[in-house]
């Protein structure tokens, strides 16, 4: 028998197992050599795993969704039912020898979310159609239906008459197609990968922690016109500064002050680590969903290095690159939305740590200062606190304190 | 000038040819009132200078072919003690005789189909609206619904402008004699069908292409079987060469691709070198109508920009086929009718009557991995057909390509002797979206040279048996 195992390689960076994201093959289909076999993700990191031999997949083990360890069976591969191909010879007696390294890390960004993801038919290429006999087109056409639309039964996702009498046909209109349609879609969605993982940090933030949220308003014009002049001096190749290392520097700043808010809690242990050093979670959206990469050594870096630090971590996280190192660790996070920040919001903590702060959008409004209404840029500030650990006392000086900073930025550079 | 008869038909069909009269009928069969303008003979160019005279030629020649062939070496234990005689006048008479058959059957379909048909060019004054000048009289025609279906004529070239000596494949399918020396510009399918006709009856053929190949339109696998055919007939070719002019005695010049002259000895010339759309002479510019390039625009409802302006076949693009202005014909004619349909085919079908013939259907080997899909291939050569075999017709092979993710048929190919036939089992198998699996699995009659596709289907997926 030419039945080959291929078992779960050691994906590195000491990880034991990890989770089925998104088989690439099915059972019965043939495979080529190198051809992908299955997405698998460790801690945040997406892997594509390709097949070491061709053949035809004999049996998946696990679905999407399980957790597979290092050194367990994944595929079986019938290696004599490659006689697909009748061009090539097939060596039926001797099993092809695995090659050394079928795991790719590829700078590919991770698959598009499962939860987003709908039983819907393959996508087709572009000028592809459709497989569906001439009848079951023609049908299609009376009944007002897109073939697209429709996951075939038959062979190669063929679509046949079953498959189009079950969908509810558009209702006819006396004047023309109607404008608006009812939708009766109802999908169940299985939550893995990275969006488990999302929903599990959550969740465990949410039980442990005791949050307390305090919103601040802070007037950003003198730093805003100060990050404007920079902006406009800046060396060739420089990075664009925006708020974030500014408010990065004032937070720098602010923990030496309040050194229990850059923090980690191990409520089990009953134990809380202080840290020194500012190693900032950049909370960031991928196209995967939520992740946080961190600027480690925050405290130590210039507005410029800042600014380029944030840019290197989260576009590393967007494209899937992120390693493990550049992805845990960090002692307080920092989660800001932009332009799209709005007015207030209450930030779940990155558990264990004890605090999050985030920045809103910042607006000209009319302020009254002196006696006079003045238009002023203006900035809310939302954080959230570990109740257990900060008392709203030290919660609001804490903020205050960065307050003050970014309203007096030359305080931003004073030691 | 009389005063002209008017007609207000809901359809009106502009040319009779295999698009317009398909439509026609069609159209008729709907319960549409409908008029078709026809300035010559029912059947367009398919019936009365293409497709149907040049294979009654082709099989005359063939016939003549075979037995001069037993004549000359006898075979299978047939023999003639005199050569054949060739009365090609009356060779002619009898292709005339079937053309006239088929212009009848035309006439008499779309009459069953009330169909009015007028005889006479229709000239347009606006998009609805067209003037015939007809042996009656004038009748002017302003309709709902337009079909254009003015058809194709063939290209000319400038340093062989149609007349005399030069023909186009129209006058040589209506020649009284068999020319001596025969030079065929232009190795396509046309050129070659009527080339290797006239060679098998009796003439010396020289062709002349431009390109590094004949039948450019076919992969270079397909057409190798006909190549070796051709110089085993004696044919003499000239690729990358270029037709230049006449010289002396009506010979043709020609440039070779090495820059060196040569005169071909010839006494007609038979130009088949494409065919371009009708758009002149009708008043198309009065119509408001969109064009593509040299073509009629059309969407897949086969309406031009004008609204209820259709257009139909050779006018609207390539491939120029019979079949394909049939198939929109009917299609043109449902949508005037009110069905929802569209001209959306899989597989569009070409076939080549060389000696031995060409079929495509669908994508090439080639073709489908330039389009991005790992494929698998299966070929069945018919030297291992028993059919073949039987009709002493061995060359050639039938060939499929399918994606070799799940196995759905992409293209299906064949050259041989009769294998124009097989084309029916290729669209279909296209059409219905048939994996390898389907074609395996199914029982094809023996001995026929069909069974080279369930056998080409079984050489894909590793398994053939009689090869």
């Amino acid at each position: 028998m030419g039945l080959y195992v291929f078992k779960l390689p050691d994906l590195g960076e000491g990880t034991t197992g990890a989770e089925i994201v998104a088989w690439r093959v099915a059972e019965g289909a043939a495979i080529g050599e190198d051809q992908p076999l299955v997405d698998v993700m460790t801690d945040k990191a997406t892997v594509e795993i390709t097949s070491p031999v061709a053949g035809r997949v004999a049996k998946l083990f696990g679905q999407a969704g399980d957790t597979a360890a290092v050194g367990s069976a994944l595929v079986e591969i019938d290696t004599e039912g490659e006689a697909v191909d009748a061009e090539r010879e097939v060596d039926a007696v001797q099993a092809p020898a695995p090659r050394p390294d079928p795991v790719r890390m590829h700078s590919r960004t991770p698959p598009p979310p499962d939860f987003i993801r709908r039983p819907a038919p393959k996508p087709l290429a572009a000028g592809e159609r459709p497989l569906a006999s001439p009848a079951v087109r023609q049908k299609a056409r009376e009944l007002g239906l897109d073939l697209r639309q429709i996951a075939g039964s038959g062979p190669a996702g063929r679509i046949e008459r079953a498959d189009i009498e079950g969908f509810q046909p558009v209702r006819p209109a006396a004047t023309g197609e109607p404008r608006l349609k009812t939708r009766d879609g109802v999908r169940e969605v299985k939550i893995i990968g990275l969006r488990r993982k999302i929903a599990e940090k959550m969740q465990a933030a949410k039980r442990h922690i005791p949050h307390i949220t305090y919103v601040e308003e802070i007037d950003v014009t003198e730093l805003e016109a100060l990050r404007q002049y920079l902006n406009s001096q800046k060396l060739d190749g420089a990075p664009r500064l925006t708020l974030l290392p500014f408010f990065v520097r004032a937070l720098a700043q602010a923990i030496c002050d309040h050194p229990q808010i850059n923090a980690r809690y191990d409520d089990e242990a009953g134990v809380l680590t202080e840290y020194d050093a500012l190693h900032l979670g950049i909370a960031t959206q991928t196209p995967g969903g939520l992740m946080v990469p961190v600027v480690r050594h925050a405290e130590a870096l210039d507005l410029f290095d800042c600014a380029a630090e944030i840019q290197r971590v989260t576009q590393a996280a967007r494209e899937g690159k992120a390693a493990k190192s550049e992805l845990s660790g960090s002692t307080l996070t920092l989660t800001s939305l932009g332009t799209l920040g709005g007015l207030v919001h209450t930030p779940v903590i990155n558990w264990p740590e004890v605090a999050i702060v985030g920045p809103n959008r910042i607006v000209e409004r009319p302020v009254v200062r002196d006696g006079k209404i003045e238009v002023r840029k203006m900035m809310n500030l939302s954080s959230s606190f570990d109740h257990r650990i900060v008392d709203g006392w030290d919660a609001a000086r804490f903020v205050q304190n960065i307050k003050g900073r970014l309203e007096h930025p030359a305080t931003l550079f004073m030691s | 000038m009389a005063r002209a008869k008017e007609l207000t038909p809901k359809v009106l069909v502009v040319g009779g040819g295999p698009g317009g009269y398909v439509a026609a009928i069609r159209a008729g069969q709907l319960g549409l009132e409908t008029v078709l303008v026809e300035k010559a003979v029912l059947g367009g160019a398919c019936l009365n200078r293409g497709c149907i005279p040049s294979k009654a030629l082709i099989h005359a020649a063939g016939s003549y072919a075979q037995m001069r062939d037993r004549f000359e070496a006898p075979h299978m234990g047939l023999s003639l003690s005199s050569a054949p005689k060739l009365d090609f006048a009356e060779t002619i008479a009898w292709k005339d005789g079937v053309v006239a058959k088929l212009n009848g059957g035309v006439a008499a379909l779309l009459k069953r189909a009330k169909v009015q048909v007028v005889t006479g060019a229709a000239q347009f004054t606006d998009a609805k609206t067209c003037q015939v000048e007809t042996g009656e009289g004038p009748v002017q025609i302003s309709a709902e619904a337009v079909i254009l279906a003015t058809g194709s004529t063939p290209v000319e070239l400038a340093c062989l402008p149609f007349g005399g000596d030069v023909l186009s494949s129209t006058e040589a399918l209506a020649l009284t004699e068999v020319p001596k020396h025969l030079v065929v510009v232009g190795g396509g399918y046309i050129g070659l069908e009527l080339g290797m006709a006239f060679c098998k009856l009796g003439a010396q053929v020289t062709v002349v292409e431009a390109g590094p190949r004949i039948l450019p339109q076919y992969d270079a696998e397909l057409t190798e079987p006909v190549r070796r055919s051709l110089i085993r007939q004696g044919i003499a070719l000239h690729l990358g060469a270029k037709a230049t002019g006449r010289g002396a005695d009506g010979a043709l010049l020609i440039l070779d691709t090495d820059g060196s002259e040569h005169s071909l000895a010839a006494d007609k010339i038979l130009v088949t070198v494409g065919r371009r759309p009708v758009t002149e002479g009708f008043g198309l510019e009065t119509m408001g109508v969109a064009m593509a390039g040299p073509f009629i625009a059309v969407d897949s409802a086969l309406r031009t920009s004008m609204r209820g302006v259709y257009a139909i076949g050779d006018v609207t693009g390539e491939p120029m086929l019979a079949h394909r202005a049939s198939a929109q014909g009917e299609v043109a004619a449902e949508i005037i009718a009110g069905l929802k349909r569209r001209f959306e085919p899989i597989a569009m079908p070409a076939v080549c009557f060389t000696d031995p013939e060409i079929v495509s259907v669908g994508l090439s080997p080639t073709e489908a991995e330039a389009q991005g899909h790992p494929v698998l291939v299966g070929q069945f050569p018919f030297a291992a057909s028993g059919r073949a075999l039987s009709m002493d017709a061995t060359e050639g092979f039938v060939r499929l390509t399918a994606r070799r993710d799940d196995h759905r048929l992409l293209g299906a190919q064949a050259v041989g002797a009769h294998v124009s036939e097989l084309s029916a089992t290729f669209v279909t198998a296209l059409e219905m979206g048939a994996v390898l699996e389907d074609l395996a699995s199914m029982i094809f009659a023996h001995p026929t040279l069909s069974e080279g596709f369930h056998e080409a289907a079984l050489k894909a997926l590793g398994h053939a048996i009689h090869i």
